[in-house]
């Protein structure tokens, strides 16, 4: 695949997984509202006599009409996806306890330039630059959007790196700027958040009943096609609510992964130069120490996991599944890849 | 009739739609060729303050630097005159003296150590580089323009439309720039 597929086919990727949170969503508020609310578009209303003496359309007692689970749920998905787009980018750099970069020093003042260039190549405005206190070699990029954005690289990275490895990581971290990384990984981090909370909220709902746990079913005789086919149905919601924190991290994963191979390939792109981020990822990996200073909420962010590379050096089922970063390996490999075929074969 | 009508629609919302994303792209074409002019006069500024700033430490390449500096008068003049020809043969008089700077710089390893020359070295780095990505993302913008001109169906409007593919930045075949910069290693 060449550097316009690739962008292609992971822009698809990020599509179909930012779908699949929103099914969350839906199928979270949407059980609530049936199991526990007694929410059912599909049951008609009842005919019933009124003490007027003629017939009203009535729900079934204790139904609502609105699928409240449904719209609380989707609108604390969006609101906290919101407010971490807000407030996202000023946390991370607290966390990190990251400092703006100043030309007193060379290395500063090479970072500095460094990153206009590579806004100059990606047509960016220039993003502000942060340096993180940390030997360990790492970087990433926030921000909300291109206009609004914050490339932060760690001491370590700064000393090690020369000038066009350190072109590398930059045109990297512009990368999931320009492709607008930096405000889905945001989002994601909200939503991931907002999960976590529905499903313990709708968890520990379960002990006051609606339809599954109550058998008297008064008013709901003639809408009960069969109890053990509505057991089934609960038990599969009641494990998807549990399974669904987890299910949208490993989702998570899957898109940063997907993002990390993007933004290899747009860094070449900008730079034009993939052997300089091959030499860059070398060094990053043979450091192998944890990056104290950038903590787990911020490891989707960063160039390489910030937990040490233990791994990123696996490439079996498990790294597939719970990693934040493809293999070290297949990142310089595909890298290598395109240097060769941007040389063609009398140059590799 | 109806359907006719619809198709009509339908063709003309499309045609509105390419208008308009070919009318933004060669407005960024033109907005990234006038970015070219901004690194190059930034290249301009920065010259006479760097050159000043090292004439100390390298006296002994006295020569080298004052070929900068009439390649840079040349170049600012040639801008005045506006010739685009003649502005990209004296730019690129300007980047190979530039680059014989910095190639003549690293033979001297003390002058490394000197952080007036560290400073001058990165700052004409940065520079040529500046200049480098924007011609870069010149190239990236015209190709966009051009190719959504030139695919299939957009090709039997866009000329119709009044729009045109833009040129490619590229080197005269004759250009300076297009040598390798000769060192001399004797001193």
């Amino acid at each position: 695949m060449n550097i316009y597929e690739q962008q292609a086919s992971n822009k698809r990727m990020t599509a179909v997984i930012v779908s699949v949170f929103v099914f969350f969503f839906l199928v979270l508020g949407l059980g609530f509202d049936y199991f526990y609310l007694n929410f059912s578009p599909a049951g008609g209303p009842q005919m019933s006599m009124n003490p007027a003496g003629y017939y009203e359309a009535q729900r079934p007692s204790g139904a609502s009409r609105v699928p409240f689970g449904t719209i609380i749920s989707l609108l604390v998905g969006l609101g906290i996806a919101g407010n971490s787009l807000l407030n996202g980018p000023g946390m991370v750099l607290r966390s990190t306890m990251a400092r703006r970069a100043v030309p007193v020093s060379d290395k500063e003042k090479q970072l500095l330039n460094v990153v206009e260039e590579m806004a100059t190549a990606a047509g960016l405005s220039v993003p502000a630059a942060y340096i993180v206190p940390d030997p360990d070699l790492n970087a990433f990029a926030t921000g909300t959007g291109p206009s609004n954005s914050v490339i932060a690289v760690t001491e370590g990275l700064l000393d090690s790196l020369n000038r066009e490895e350190l072109q590398g990581v930059v045109a990297h971290e512009m990368s999931h700027i320009r492709n607008y990384d930096i405000r889905l990984m945001t989002i994601l981090a909200g939503l991931i958040g907002a999960i976590t909370l529905l499903s313990d909220f709708a968890g520990r709902s379960m002990r006051f009943g609606g339809r599954g746990s109550s058998y008297s079913g008064s008013s709901r005789s003639e809408g009960k096609r069969g109890g053990a086919a509505m057991l089934i149905f609960f038990v599969i919601w009641v494990v998807l609510i549990m399974l669904a924190p987890l299910l949208s991290r490993l989702l998570a994963m899957a898109v940063s992964r997907q993002r990390e191979f993007l933004a290899d390939a747009s860094a070449a792109e900008l730079t034009r130069n993939p052997l300089s981020l091959v030499a860059a990822l070398e060094k990053i990996r043979a450091a192998v120490m944890p990056t104290v200073a950038i903590n787990n909420g911020v490891a989707h962010m960063c160039i390489t996991d910030p937990r040490g590379s233990l791994i990123e050096e696996k490439a079996g089922f498990a790294a597939d599944l719970l990693a934040t970063h493809p293999p070290m390996e297949k990142r310089i490999l595909a890298l290598k890849m395109m240097a060769y075929q941007a040389g063609g074969p009398q140059a590799a | 009739m109806t359907i006719l009508a619809i198709v009509l629609l339908c063709v003309g919302a499309w045609i509105v739609f390419i208008f308009n994303g070919l009318v933004g792209l060669r407005n960024q074409v033109a907005n990234a060729f006038r970015q070219i002019d901004v690194q190059l006069k930034r290249r301009h500024d920065l010259i006479p303050n760097l050159v000043e700033s090292v004439k100390g430490e390298m006296k002994f390449e006295k020569e080298t630097l004052e070929r900068v500096i009439q390649a840079r008068a040349a170049a600012v003049s040639a801008g005045q005159g506006g010739a685009p020809g003649d502005i990209m043969a004296k730019e690129g008089m300007l980047t190979q003296a530039l680059g014989r700077l910095m190639a003549v710089s690293e033979n001297y390893p003390n002058l490394k150590a000197n952080e007036g020359v560290r400073t001058l070295m990165e700052e004409l780095t940065h520079t040529e580089n500046q200049i480098g990505f924007s011609r870069q993302f010149y190239n990236d913008v015209v190709t966009k323009f051009n190719t959504t001109q030139q695919v299939f169906p957009a090709n039997m409007f866009a000329a119709m439309l009044g729009f045109s593919p833009a040129v490619l930045w590229e080197l005269p075949a004759d250009s300076p720039e297009r040598e390798t910069p000769k060192v001399d290693l004797a001193v």
